[in-house]
């Protein structure tokens, strides 16, 4: 038998196609748009690096980008300590244990633009439990006309979304720490805050990098909640990437700009989600070898 | 150090237990001595670490009491009792470093900066870790991680007692050896009262000065290891100590005769001449005798066919069949074994009675 057959490559052949049509070739569409200009009927210019230097010049985008930068950063804030809370007062077994995975299971189950519809009815002052209730309490609250209201509104519709998952994947962190290692807590006589401290959390860690991942992601992708509950207002205080990307490219069809943009937007994901990663790990590595 | 007493203690892991089966640890009445070193043996299930969790206070006994010093402390918690241990797979906390690890105990208790460092360096010098103190523990070896977490018990001076529940389990084969030796060095220097759990009798016995066997939840003999050896209470003390274990033969006694009837054929039986008289006994007789006090040859004793013959080294072991019974004989390396028509004699001083798996014991003894 020869030693290298290159034959071998054909196996390669049904990954390389499904890649090709599931990622490559859509994305390299999105590349083709960013690059070259059209004026319509069909043709196409040359066009360089020129909607990325708009882009990237653009005071609306840069906009933009700042209120999704506050946005994952308040809602990882509030959800990673909160879900960490939730898992540690979890029960631990039996039925109320089954009870509680179940619920906390029930809003990640929830279609995106089921959970926008729910806090939009939920959140209006003339038929909304909650603006009602408020209203009927006195506080001046509106989310379509207010700033504050709508960021409020948003924030705590995206905890109460999403918080489960963070709860869920810290409670199956803790879950697969050994017994021992309370018992030898309780031998070293350690605090409830010590063990949180130097056990749980240190346990929890590999979970919790990934939670905070898809968190992060996922919140610096968000569309179908907010564009449902306040369609990116009052003015455009609640617009966001994904939000002000749909304007540009199926309100105004600058497809030219919306492409160049689109590849930025991947691009930080990537960057911001890599360089996380890659921190964590290392990380790691280094407290092992030390 | 203490001592410790179990008084009438006996645990179920049930709410209600309703009979004897119920119980995973039977009724135990023992005193541990201060300063001594124990082994518990027994197979996997049979409650060893359940005994040794109830006198850490991890588990709270259905019944009885325990005293540390004639002081009742049933139901103090684990941290009240001042005692310490290790586990089978090694705890340390991992973002601290092996000096910290080492000073846990001691801040939680509030002890002055100068006075912890100081026990560190101490117990870090006894142990060997004084080089990697300032190494994090995650990424150290299973044997340092177990040193650290011996360590940890060590380091508070007032230790009532030191616990083992299986620490040598995930050690490789090599280092076993050194750290069964450092902790027997330990016991000699400092005289702490360990309880050391293990399945393996190899570790229960050069471990331990006295071994406390256990057996479907109850204790079956204690004793020092060459009693185990030479008078095993019990047919499950003589099988599940010694390589091989005890052969373990039905017989009927007759004074100083045990009968031990062919298994295939009901009509002849074998005679074993015994050290001395028995009477009365009741329940299932059983005779046992260590394959070391068995001897092979082609004149004298019992018929036998031999099966197979393994060469361990030093000497060899015999399998064969008495009427349809296997023994292991053990043959020292001159001996010969005959190759064919090979009999078999017992050493009748070392030739065991038991009845329903209990030893006869000479009343006059």
């Amino acid at each position: 038998m020869k030693p290298v057959d290159n034959r071998a490559w054909f196996l390669v052949l049904p990954v390389l196609v499904l890649v090709a049509f599931s990622a490559v070739i859509p994305l390299m569409t999105v590349v083709n748009y960013s690059v070259q200009d059209s004026f319509g009927a069909n043709e196409f210019f040359w066009n360089g690096i020129g909607w990325f230097d708009d882009m990237l010049h653009s005071e609306r985008m840069w906009n933009a980008l700042g209120r999704q930068i506050l946005f994952s950063g308040i809602i990882l804030a509030i959800e990673v300590p909160l879900g960490i809370f939730i898992a540690l007062n979890m029960p631990k077994k039996g039925f109320w244990a089954s009870l509680c995975l179940v619920l906390m299971a029930l809003p990640l189950l929830i279609p995106w633009n089921v959970v926008g519809t729910i806090w939009q009815i939920f959140g209006r002052v003339d038929i909304g439990l909650l603006g009602h209730a408020l209203a009927a309490l006195g506080m001046d609250y509106n989310y379509t006309r207010d700033v504050l209201d709508a960021w409020v509104t948003i924030v705590v519709m995206d905890v109460w979304h999403w918080t489960s998952l963070i709860a869920l994947l810290a409670y199956a962190g803790l879950r697969s720490i050994p017994d021992a290692y309370y018992q030898a807590a309780r031998i070293d006589q350690a605090s409830r805050w010590a063990v949180f401290r130097y056990i749980e959390l240190p346990k929890m860690r590999g979970v919790l990098v990934i939670a905070i991942l898809l968190r992060f992601m996922d919140s610096f992708m968000i569309y179908t909640e907010p564009f449902v509950v306040t369609g990116g207002g009052p003015g455009n205080a609640t617009t966001f990437l994904s939000i002000d990307l749909v304007k540009l490219a199926l309100g105004q069809f600058d497809l030219g700009p919306a492409a160049a943009f689109s590849l930025m937007y991947f691009l930080v994901i990537l960057l911001v989600s890599w360089a996380f990663y890659t921190v964590m790990t290392n990380l790691d590595r280094e407290d092992a070898q030390r | 150090m203490a001592q410790i007493t179990l008084e009438g203690l006996a645990h179920s892991y049930l709410p209600n237990p309703r009979g004897e089966e119920d119980y995973a640890l039977k009724e135990l009445n023992h005193v541990w001595a201060d300063g001594e070193a124990y082994a518990l043996l027994g197979a996997s299930g049979c409650g060893k670490t359940t005994l040794l969790n109830i006198i850490s206070g991890l588990v709270r006994p259905s019944q009885g009491r325990i005293l540390f010093d004639g002081q009742d402390v049933t139901d103090a918690p684990t941290a009240e009792r001042n005692i310490a241990q290790v586990f089978q797979f090694p705890v340390v906390y991992d973002t601290l470093t092996v000096r910290d690890n080492l000073a846990f105990p001691l801040r939680n208790r509030g002890l002055p900066a100068a006075q912890v460092a100081e026990r560190v360096q101490a117990v870090a010098r006894m142990l060997g870790l004084s080089d990697m103190l300032s190494r994090r523990a995650r990424g150290l070896t299973a044997d340092a991680k177990q040193k650290i977490s011996l360590g940890r018990g060590m380091v508070r001076q007032d230790v009532n007692a030191l616990l083992f529940d299986e620490p040598l389990t995930v050690i490789d084969p090599h280092m076993k050896w050194e750290l069964r030796t450092q902790l027997k060095a330990l016991h000699r220097e400092f005289g702490h009262t360990m309880i050391y759990v293990t399945h393996d009798q190899t570790e229960a016995l050069t471990f331990a000065t006295r071994v406390v066997v256990m057996h479907e939840g109850r204790v079956v003999q204690i004793g020092t290891p060459q009693e185990l050896f030479e008078r095993p209470a019990h047919t499950f003390v003589g099988y599940f100590i010694g390589s091989p274990g005890m052969n373990v033969l039905p017989a009927q006694v007759e004074g100083n005769v045990a009968l031990v009837e062919s298994a295939g054929d009901a009509g002849t039986a074998y005679a074993v001449p015994l050290g001395r008289g028995y009477e009365g006994l009741a329940g299932r007789v059983e005779i046992g005798v260590r394959p070391e006090f068995a001897r092979l040859s082609a004149t004298e004793g019992l018929p036998v066919t031999v099966t197979r013959i393994e060469d361990v080294g030093r000497h060899r072991i015999v399998r064969a069949t008495l009427g349809g019974h296997p023994i292991n004989v053990v043959a020292g390396e001159g001996e010969a074994i005959p190759a064919a028509d090979a009999k078999v004699t017992f050493d009748p001083g070392h030739v065991g009675v038991f009845a329903d798996g209990w030893r006869v014991e000479d009343p006059l003894r």
